[in-house]
């Protein structure tokens, strides 16, 4: 007699199940084959990820793992929103874990009316959103020296996209009342290095916000729970996280973070100070290096642009090592400071080809080539790379690294 | 663009004609209590430095017990960046930014070592315990004697080599008015 179809359905998935031991991911991937009738798993709280995405981030070993960096997979980004769960990270004294109902931020210093805020008193107040990217200073920082790392997540993977929720800074300073003659004011955090950096009072008082959500949701624990500085296209150290003081004063107070970090060291021994603002920088994701294109054709090229300065007009690509140019599309809405996803279909016809996106934003700044900017700034910055990267896509169709 | 002055005329405009300022009255005064809960923050004038005093001598031993083990014996760096040395080093091919060769200010010295370290137990040391280790480290890079004592005032006196090493952010000075390949 022959098998009805639900019971060689249930033999496939029995067979397949049992020659993987019956565990979970057996289980998850007899599921995988999509088969009606069979019961998938229950409702749940909050959600996870397919198990079948391996997307994580990536960070150097460490002896001191409270301290460092951790890089968001950008090769295996789509659209414009990095997910919280891979937002980059960059700590300095390990992540703090901060009871919301026991937070409190006090703005003090230069004002009439020294404040202390529960979470509660911030969240009362009018709040906004705003879908903005995130860079730390030092992304790309080691292709001043030469284009060595990889892939596009170890080279540019210190920003992420997201959208976050708070409350204008401008707002609470005019609770406080800020005293004639303040200048700056002191941020620091609730971490255990109590991390700070000084800010400008214009700064404060134009678009700066402190978020309390991201992504539709409360911040993560590393980005700065239950309360982070925003300072729309200004690098990540000086988004403070777990912020619990403002101080206002008539100075900057040269932080560690601030003179030794996060300065940029010219050739003639001079280092730019309070270099906060992020600029233009564009990067080709796929194909990127390590990928493989499978064989010769049309794939669609893409990638991710943005500014600190305001919002992508233009980006433009090519696949002969800079000779010429092509725009491509642009994912709209363009929001500034913001990623803004770039596409263009394009034909690998198995030759060698060297690929390379360059961006402008709507101030007029072109991002500039790795050679311009080591010209005006030499090798020893660190900070605030934004060149041009290029990848080399070989005939066999691997990607990789490579200094043009 | 957004701004943020919108905002705050929108609540303005929720609250009564003669209402009291502030605007709405959120949150609570904040205490001495609650100022003191925060970091110590230190201006490069000087300004927060609290009382005590620390000698080189008395530096040493604090460096031993608590810094040595990451820094290295000798503040040449391990685990820990290094503290000593580099200077004249910042125009050459290979900049060694230290304590001495690049910290603009000494009072970032001290804000760094209360708030920061040691690193597995930041805050641990008394304020005297941080001018003394502050002026081993100052010591070690040659820029105060051995008998110079560190306290709120000899500390911001203390003319680091490289107080005029820094300049402001000239950007952009690369990508503008660029057509075609930059």
């Amino acid at each position: 007699m022959k098998p009805s179809i639900s019971t060689s359905r249930r033999n496939i998935l029995r067979m397949s199940a049992a020659a993987m031991g019956g565990t979970l991911l057996a289980r998850q991937e007899a599921l995988a084959l999509e088969i009606p009738g069979t019961l998938g798993t229950p409702l749940g709280p909050y959600g996870d990820r397919s198990p079948f995405e391996k997307a994580v981030r990536w960070r150097r070993e460490s002896k001191t793992p409270e301290t460092g960096s951790s890089f968001t997979p950008l090769q295996d980004s789509v659209g414009t929103i990095t997910p919280s769960s891979l937002h980059y990270e960059r700590h300095h004294a390990g992540i703090p874990a901060i009871d919301p109902a026991r937070h409190r931020l006090v703005i003090h210093g230069m004002v009439h009316r020294p404040l202390s805020l529960s979470m509660a008193d911030i969240r009362r107040l009018p709040s906004v959103t705003r879908t903005l990217v995130l860079e730390c200073g030092g992304n790309s920082a080691a292709e001043w020296a030469a284009t060595t790392a990889p892939d596009v997540q170890r080279s540019f993977g210190l920003a992420s996209c997201s959208e976050w929720t708070g409350v204008p800074l401008s707002m609470l300073l005019a609770e406080a009342g800020v005293q004639p003659g303040a200048s700056w004011v002191i941020a620091e955090g609730a971490d255990a290095c109590r991390m700070e950096r000084s800010i400008p009072l214009a700064k404060a008082l134009d678009d700066a916000f402190l978020a309390y959500g991201q992504n539709g949701e409360a911040l993560r624990p590393a980005q700065g729970y239950p309360l982070r500085l925003r300072l729309p296209g200004w690098e990540g150290n000086a988004n403070v996280k777990w912020l619990h003081s403002l101080k206002l004063t008539d100075q900057p107070y040269m932080a560690r973070d601030e003179t030794s970090k996060y300065s940029d060291l010219m050739p003639d021994g001079k280092a730019r100070i309070f270099t906060y603002r992020m600029e233009a920088k564009s990067v080709i994701t796929f194909p990127s290096g390590g990928q493989t294109l499978p064989g010769a054709g049309v794939y669609e090229l893409t990638g991710l642009a943005w500014s600190g300065l305001g919002r992508i007009e233009r980006v433009e690509i090519t696949a002969d090592g800079g000779k010429t140019w092509t725009d491509a599309t642009l994912q709209e809405p363009r929001l500034p400071i913001a990623f803004t996803r770039f596409r263009l279909p394009w034909r690998f016809d198995g030759r060698e080809a060297v690929i390379a996106s360059r961006a402008t934003d709507d101030t007029g700044y072109v991002q500039p080539s790795r050679e311009a900017l080591i010209a005006v700034r030499g090798t020893n910055s660190v900070y605030h790379f934004n060149g041009m990267k290029f990848w080399r896509v070989r005939p066999d169709g691997t990607v990789t690294n490579v200094e043009v | 663009m957004w701004r943020s002055s919108a905002v705050v005329l929108a609540l303005a405009a929720v609250v009564p004609l003669g209402a009291q300022s502030p605007a709405s009255g959120v949150g609570r005064p904040a205490t001495p209590e609650d100022i003191r809960g925060l970091g110590l923050a230190i201006a490069p004038d000087g300004g927060g430095l609290p009382e005590g005093s620390g000698t080189v001598a008395a530096g040493r031993e604090v460096f031993a017990t608590h810094c040595s083990r990451c820094h290295g014996p000798k503040a040449e760096g391990d685990v820990g960046p290094a503290l000593v040395g580099g200077q004249g080093t910042l125009a050459t091919a290979k900049p060694f930014k230290t304590v001495g060769s690049f910290w603009p200010y000494a009072t970032t010295l001290w804000d760094y070592i209360n708030r920061a370290m040691p690193f597995d137990r930041p805050g641990l040391l008394e304020p005297s315990e941080v001018y003394a280790a502050a002026a081993f480290i100052l010591n070690l890079n040659r820029i105060i004697d051995e008998a110079a004592v560190m306290d709120a005032n000899s500390l911001p006196k203390v003319k680091m080599p490289n107080r005029d090493g820094f300049i402001a952010d000239p950007r952009p000075d690369v990508g503008h008015g660029a057509g075609g390949p930059n």
